[in-house]
């Protein structure tokens, strides 16, 4: 199982802050599992394909295409604003 | 002693100097992030901050880290960064440091609070006096594509 995290202005946008998905539901690349977000909705589909997005996995940025392995904490967010 | 923190809670300054005071150090530098009333022209009532929590704070603690690998001399660093509504002129992060000589610790908070903004994983929205918001787009985000 992996868990998919969405913050901030994602989170709003997908109205969504946290989904898992089983052994089987996800596909082994991360490219391939942000298709796979993609086609649930126009707004995903925005989320996902967009090069504003950021992509962490158990909490380090990731800008490969990285297998995913089953316990990976997945988080898509914007750029951060903090301080 | 490093000391790294996200809270809901009103922000202290005396509580975070204390924690960086020592008997060592002739030198505490404090800097305090506050909310501005204003953006872009539009009156800002309060921001409002959300954090990815578990990856904040070890990127709070790769910040401290770099911070002494640069500044050798430093002996406490505080960061506390608060969560939730924050309204103007109330504290949203507070980047604390004690070293024995004030070159160091004045230093390393600069650096610390620019290291900050580009790269924990916190987001701020403004909430703006007629009532409307927008999260805000810091310039400063290492990662954006665009500067790649």
């Amino acid at each position: 199982m992996i868990k998919v995290l969405f913050f901030a202005s994602f989170r709003e946008q997908l109205n969504c802050e946290q989904l898992s998905l089983e052994e089987g539901e996800y596909s082994a690349l991360l490219s391939e599992l942000k298709r796979q977000l993609a086609e649930k909705g126009d707004a995903w589909r925005e989320v996902m394909m967009s090069d504003r997005t950021l992509v962490a996995i158990n909490q380090n940025m990731t800008r490969q295409d990285v297998t995913l392995r089953s316990g990976d904490e997945v988080a898509f967010f914007p750029p951060v604003t903090g301080g | 002693m490093e000391h790294v923190q996200l809270t809901f809670d009103p922000l202290d300054v005396n509580e975070v100097t204390r924690h960086v005071t020592s008997a060592s150090c002739g030198a505490i530098s404090l800097f305090i992030g506050t909310t501005r009333d204003n953006f872009e022209g539009q009156q800002v009532v309060r921001l409002e901050y959300e954090a990815y929590d578990s990856m904040a704070e070890k990127e709070m603690q790769k910040i401290c880290h770099e911070m002494r690998d640069k500044w050798p001399q430093l002996q406490n660093i505080a960061i506390v960064h608060r969560l939730g509504l924050v309204p103007v002129t109330e504290a949203s992060i507070i980047v604390a440091a004690s070293s024995p000589h004030r070159k160091d610790s004045l230093e390393a908070i600069h650096w610390a609070i620019d290291a900050l903004k580009a790269s924990v994983p916190i987001w701020k929205k403004e909430i703006y006096e007629e009532g409307s918001s927008a999260w805000k787009e810091n310039k400063e985000c290492k990662w954006k594509n665009d500067e790649s």
